[in-house]
């Protein structure tokens, strides 16, 4: 395949950045995305112009690193990470476009990557249970409806690669949020904090610069884990809960 | 660290004794003369002179308590956040050090302990299956062939029955069952039900509850996280490890972090061979910087290789993708019996002109014969010309897993049930319908057993460093079993070195230490230099493409299968391509910026020198065990033959500069709490 790839390239954070052009030759249907830009970049690399940089690290879809906007969508055309992505999905002759995750929140570090670590500390003010190690109650001494376990566990697997919010119009991390609000709070190990972590997570989330959720469902649709929008819902139901209670 | 699944067990039919004597060697074998020096026996002192049963107990009490008012006085610097490295962060936090958390993702989150796939072991015996302490002791001394430390293992199965208690406290969601207890299966084909599992994703799980403690006492002022920084050096002061040189990945800045204690959680260095199922970012760097300084390196040959993973496609390859093991029970191996079907359509090829090779070597396991015994098989079918799937640099890497059969019999229903997102990832990555045309496989590289020794306390042979999970040696022997090796890491950070390290904080406070010291000064100004020079070379080839090529060395002479001649061959390779790398490499930009090729010539250097040091290793072992298969050592069958009488030891390895050999130190393995044997498959 020979494909004509439009990317960002900025030096850092304080810099101005722009689109270059890039034409690839011979591009194997098989090799990843990921796989498409390291062949670019030894060729960048041989003709003495700087490799772009990009995130990625496990590349088997779970780590959560990689992760970009192409042709306007994040993590791409199908519904998976971008290192999962391949470029059988696209056509030969194919103009790519190539784009960091596009949020306030998300500043740019350098050409593809972004700085994430505000979700580390929406999860600092509440993402998890307050137990310290060696004080754990016998694993079986409280025992969980299977449903609930079940439904805990598939929001669980969020990767917080942030595609919800580089998909939202309004840059909201609502989905990241609600799938830890869900997730610890279908637990009956979550319920001694269930008010305050909603309450304080939330108050990061702004103060981070994410927007709020006007249900557009964007977020869902780009999740790699199917991560559903109800976990929206449950949060802005934490939320009320919580503050009916005087939080 | 990588993937568990399914691997099968191996099952003890013969003692040693026996199977030593129809093998044993009738020279004095010294085939890595010349490539070491001898060096003093070494010995864990640490472990209590008690009945093994009684061993953690004692040691718990011996180590020394330090006064909750002292520990904010004390700190304590971690490299690394999977889940030994988060684990340990999280647990002295809350004990009240002051804590300094190192790793070069952008978040510890994303540390490859996140890739683990099957489940975690636990003693729990909530089966009521005849599990204990002992047996799971007893299974991981057997399964890693008995060449691991019997104190460090009968500890690990003590304490794995806490980690589960633990992680559901933090919300790990383990499966359940209907009435709401955990639930459990078999794996490794052990005969007890140990394995605890939030569906193919119990590793991620396991990760984010020991994350989401670190971050909690990120919020509680006890635990500082640089994230994007590098360790490129220790710092040792007194001959006591004292911090570490570490390069802000974003600005490019060279800082020095001291601290009272080090601890190395620094993963697995698997990605020596370019190719294997680490994250791209995986590497050596740390530990062998500690190496260098003093750490002894123990057992570094013994790396296991899983067989059922998705071959390469192209010279384009970055990285590999494990399937479980489980695919083999249902799944049939072949490859054509002629070099001219190769290139076939599968579906073209006649049941008669198909060779299944493990069926006709291994009658009796057929297609589920032990995993460094499939991927052998593998490999040797390959060589010969008889692989399928694309070639490769002129060689098909790959071979059949045929579900026609199974397919058959239970219908293509009762196979999605069993395998579906296995046969999903397949497609996903292929392209290919594994319903419509075979599955391709090959094996490969997914965890190394190798690591920095360490002693019962965990602690190397540098005072004030310790070293958890995958990269200590202490615990898997040659081979690990599946579902240990989040056991392990969980194990070290959250249960065993909080009660060590207290025993070496003890003797705080230590001497003040400051950024002037000349120590201090010249590990920073090594790695400066190191840097400049990467920089300065501008020669004409990329990191990676060194990178590749010392993958393809080891892949084919320090791999599935060693020799006397092969390893040599790879030293010589090895040395003469360090030196072309050091001449003509090229990277590009800055070191004031991010600058991801930088990054890579740091680890590809150092991979260089362990990859020597790997070779040496296994030219020295000339005996068959776990995961290291030497040609000279197997039995008239092809099976791997061990040589208790001269190898039952720990092989450590000592720095002895850049222009010396290494010295080696052996740790003998002395077992009181169980009888070694030998393993067989006919």
């Amino acid at each position: 395949m020979n494909l004509t790839l439009k990317i960002w390239r900025q030096p850092d954070a304080s810099s101005a950045g722009a689109m270059h052009t890039y034409e690839l030759s011979d591009v194997s249907p098989d090799m990843s995305f990921l796989e498409m830009l390291d062949v670019l970049n030894e060729q960048l690399n041989e003709k003495g112009e700087e490799p772009i940089a990009f995130d990625s690290d496990c590349r088997e879809g779970i780590c959560g690193t990689c992760g970009l906007m192409i042709n306007g969508d994040a993590h791409g055309p199908e519904v998976t990470t971008t290192c999962q992505l391949h470029m059988r999905s696209f056509k030969d002759g194919e103009t790519i476009t190539i784009e960091p995750w596009r949020s306030d929140a998300f500043p740019v570090v350098k050409d593809l990557i972004v700085d994430r670590s505000a979700f580390d500390r929406i999860i600092q003010q509440g993402g998890y249970i307050s137990v310290n190690t060696g004080s754990a109650p016998e694993a079986h001494s409280v025992p969980v409806p299977r449903d609930d376990a079940l439904r805990a566990f598939n929001v669980a697997t969020c990767i917080g690669c942030g595609a919800c919010v580089a998909a939202c119009p309004n840059g909201s991390a609502s989905l990241f949020m609600g799938a830890k609000i869900t997730h610890l709070g279908e637990l009956p190990q979550g319920q001694p904090e269930r008010d305050t972590r909603v309450v304080n997570m939330v108050a990061q989330h702004d103060h981070e610069g994410f927007g709020g959720c006007t249900n557009i469902g964007a977020c869902t649709a780009a999740c790699p884990k199917e991560i559903p929008l109800d976990v929206i819902s449950q949060l802005n139901k934490d939320l009320r809960t919580a503050i009916k209670h005087g939080h | 660290m990588s993937h568990d699944s399914h691997d099968m067990d191996m099952p003890d039919t013969v003692t040693s004794t026996e199977a030593s004597a129809s093998g044993s060697l009738d020279g004095d074998y010294d085939d890595a003369a010349g490539y070491y020096t001898p060096g003093a026996p070494l010995f864990d002192t640490k472990a209590p002179d008690v009945p093994i049963a009684e061993r953690w107990q004692t040691r718990k009490f011996e180590a020394r308590l330090v006064n909750p008012a002292n520990r904010r006085k004390l700190s304590i610097i971690i490299v690394g956040t999977g889940l030994a490295g988060a684990s340990a962060a999280a647990t002295l936090g809350e004990a009240g050090y002051r804590v300094k958390s190192f790793c070069y993702q952008d978040s510890p989150r994303r540390a490859h302990s996140i890739a683990a796939q099957g489940g975690i072991n636990a003693a729990k015996n909530y089966k009521e299956d005849g599990d204990s302490v002992h047996r799971l002791f007893y299974d991981t001394v057997k399964g890693g062939d008995y060449r691991s430390r019997e104190s460090n293992v009968y500890r690990l199965a003590e304490v794995s029955t806490n980690i589960i208690d633990q992680c559901v406290a933090q919300g790990v969601p383990f499966a359940r069952e209907y009435g709401g207890l955990l639930d459990n299966r078999s794996f490794g084909g052990v005969q007890v039900s140990r394995t605890f599992y939030a569906r193919g994703q119990t590793g991620q799980q396991l990760l984010i509850g020991a994350y989401q403690a670190l971050e909690r006492q990120v919020a509680a002022g006890t635990v500082e996280t640089f994230t994007r920084h590098e360790m490129l050096e220790l710092i040792t002061v007194d001959g006591k490890a004292r911090g570490i040189v570490a390069r802000d990945m974003v600005t490019g800045a060279i800082e020095t972090h001291l601290a009272d204690v080090v601890v190395l959680a620094s993963g697995g260095y698997g990605n020596v061979f370019y190719l294997s199922t680490n994250a791209m970012g995986c590497n050596v760097t740390a530990a062998w910087r500690a190496h260098r300084k003093g750490a002894f390196m123990a057992n570094p040959c013994y790396t296991q290789i899983h067989p059922t993973c998705i071959p390469v496609s192209g010279s384009h390859q970055s990285k590999l993708t494990l399937m479980s093991e489980s695919l083999r029970n249902d799944g049939r191996i072949w490859v054509p019996k002629n070099q001219a079907d190769c290139d076939k359509d599968p579906r073209e090829i006649p049941e008669e002109d198909r060779d299944y090779y493990l069926e006709r070597i291994y009658p009796s396991f057929g297609n589920l014969v032990p995993r460094d015994i499939a991927s052998r098989a593998a490999k040797n079918v390959c060589d010969e010309g008889r692989g399928v799937g694309p070639e490769v640099d002129g060689v098909r890497r790959g071979v059949y897993l045929d579900f026609s059969a199974a397919i058959e019999r239970l219908g293509k229903k009762g196979i999605t049930e069993k395998y579906d997102n296995l046969f999903d990832m397949y497609e996903r990555i292929t392209g290919e319908n594994p319903f419509e045309v075979p599955m391709r496989i090959y094996p490969a590289v997914h965890y190394v057993m190798g690591g920095l020794w360490v002693d019962y306390d965990l602690q190397s042979t540098i005072p004030g460093l310790f070293v958890t999970g995958e990269a200590n040696f202490s615990d898997h022997g040659a081979n690990r079993l599946g579902a240990s090796a989040l056991m392990q890491g969980l194990a070290d950070g959250y249960f065993v070195l909080p009660h060590t390290i207290r025993d070496y904080l003890a003797d705080g406070p230590f001497e003040e230490i400051t950024e002037d010291h000349p120590a201090v000064v010249e590990a920073r100004e090594s790695v400066k230099s190191r840097i400049d020079h990467f920089l300065s070379v501008n020669g004409t080839r990329s990191v990676d493409s060194y990178h590749r090529e010392l993958g393809n060395i080891m892949w084919e002479y320090c791999g599935m299968e060693r020799t006397e001649t092969g390893l040599k061959k790879a030293i010589d390779l090895i040395r003469s391509l360090k030196d072309d790398f050091y001449r003509n490499v090229k990277v590009l930009g800055s070191a004031e910026t991010l600058n991801q090729s930088l990054e890579k010539a740091g680890r590809v250097a150092d991979f260089f020198e362990l990859g020597e040091l790997m070779c040496i290793d296994a030219l020295n072992r000339r005996e068959s065990c776990g995961g290291h298969f030497r040609g000279e050592s197997q039995t008239e069958d092809g099976e791997a033959l061990r040589h208790d009488d001269e190898y039952a030891y720990v092989a450590a390895w000592e720095w002895a500069g850049e222009d010396s050999i290494p010295v080696l130190h052996k740790e003998d393995l002395v077992y009181t709490a169980i009888e070694m044997k030998q393993r067989s498959y006919k």
